[in-house]
C-alpha cells in the first residue's frame, strides 16, 4: 500500500511539473521548432486545397461577378488581425501578472505577424473597396477601427523597440497592449453599431452563413492555411526571441 | 466552377487587377516574412 501510495504521490508530483515544464524558454524552445515545422506543412496543404476551392469550385457570384473571390484572403486576414491581437493582449496580461518571461516573448512574437495579417485585410479591403464601392478607401467605422488597429500593433513594436530594457520594454508593452484590446470589439461589431459602407458579418456563430456552401468551405479552409501560417511564424520568431534573450 | 480557358480565368471577368493585386500582394507579404524571420534565425544562431 504504501509502496503504491508512493509511486501515486511521484505521479502527482511529476503533473504538477510538466504545467510548468514548457513555460521554461529552454524547454519551449525545442518544442516550438516541432510543432512550427509541423505548421509549415499544414499551410501550404491547406492553403492549396483552400485556394482550389476558391477559384475552381465556388461559383461566380450573382452580384459581384468574380471579384468576391478576393474573400477567400480578406476575411481569414481581417479574423486572423483581430484574434492575434486578443492572444497577444492575453500573452501580454499574463507576463505582466506573473512575470513570466516566456508569456511576455509570445507577445512580442505576435505582434509583426499580427500587424502583417492587419495590413492585409485593408489591402485586399481596398483592392475589393475600389470595383464594388467606387472607392479604394472611406471613412467608415470598420475601416477607420482596422486601421487602427494596424496603428496599435506598430505603436506596440515601437514602443517595445524604443527601450533598451527587455524586461521593462515587455511591460510598457504590455500596457499598451492590454489597452488597445478594447479596440478588437469595436471592430467587431463596428457594423452593427454604426451605419457602415462594409457590409455585416456573412458569417456568424448564432445564425446560418449567408452564402453558398462551396465559398463558405473555401473561406474556412483559407483560414485554417492562415491559422497554421499564424502559428508557425509566431512560433519561429518566438524561438529567436529566445536565443536572442536567454 | 469551370472557367473557358486560362485568358479568362487570369482576367477574373474583367477584375483582374483587384483580385491578382489583393493575392499578389497577399503572397508577397508572408514570403517577406518569411525571408526575414529566416534571416533573424540564422543571426540569432549565429
Amino acid at each position: 500500500m504504501g509502496h503504491c501510495g508512493g509511486i501515486a504521490d511521484i505521479d502527482g508530483m511529476s503533473t504538477a511539473i510538466r504545467w510548468f515544464w514548457f513555460a521554461s524558454p529552454q524547454t519551449f524552445f525545442p518544442l516550438a521548432g516541432r510543432i512550427a515545422a509541423v505548421c509549415w506543412g499544414l499551410a501550404a496543404a491547406l492553403a492549396a486545397v483552400g485556394l482550389y476551392i476558391g477559384f475552381f469550385v465556388a461559383p461566380t457570384d450573382a452580384q459581384q461577378g468574380e471579384v468576391y473571390r478576393i474573400i477567400f484572403i480578406h476575411v481569414p486576414a481581417a479574423w486572423m488581425s483581430m484574434f492575434l491581437y486578443l492572444v497577444m493582449a492575453f500573452w501580454a496580461a499574463i507576463g505582466l501578472a506573473f512575470n513570466t518571461r516566456l508569456s511576455a516573448m509570445m507577445a512580442s512574437a505576435i505582434a509583426p505577424t499580427g500587424a502583417l495579417f492587419t495590413f492585409l485585410a485593408l489591402w485586399t479591403g481596398a483592392l475589393w473597396g475600389r470595383p464594388t464601392w467606387g472607392a479604394y478607401w472611406v471613412w467608415d467605422a470598420r475601416l477607420t477601427s482596422e486601421l487602427i488597429l494596424l496603428f496599435l500593433y506598430l505603436g506596440f513594436m515601437a514602443l517595445q523597440a524604443s527601450i533598451d530594457d527587455p524586461r521593462r520594454a515587455d511591460r510598457a508593452g504590455a500596457v499598451l497592449a492590454i489597452v488597445g484590446a478594447v479596440n478588437v470589439p469595436i471592430i467587431y461589431y463596428s457594423v452593427q453599431w454604426w451605419n457602415t459602407l462594409h457590409q455585416g458579418a456573412s458569417v456568424s456563430l448564432t445564425r446560418a452563413p449567408s452564402m453558398a456552401s462551396t465559398m463558405l468551405t473555401g473561406m474556412l479552409v483559407m483560414s485554417l492555411a492562415f491559422w497554421a501560417y499564424a502559428i508557425a511564424a509566431v512560433l519561429m520568431r518566438v524561438r529567436c526571441i529566445i536565443r536572442e534573450r536567454e | 466552377m469551370s472557367w473557358g480557358g486560362w485568358s479568362e480565368f487570369w482576367a477574373m471577368g474583367g477584375k483582374g487587377f483587384y483580385v491578382w493585386g489583393s493575392y499578389f500582394v497577399t503572397l508577397a507579404g508572408l514570403a517577406l516574412e518569411i525571408v526575414l524571420l529566416r534571416r533573424r534565425s540564422r543571426e540569432a544562431k549565429a
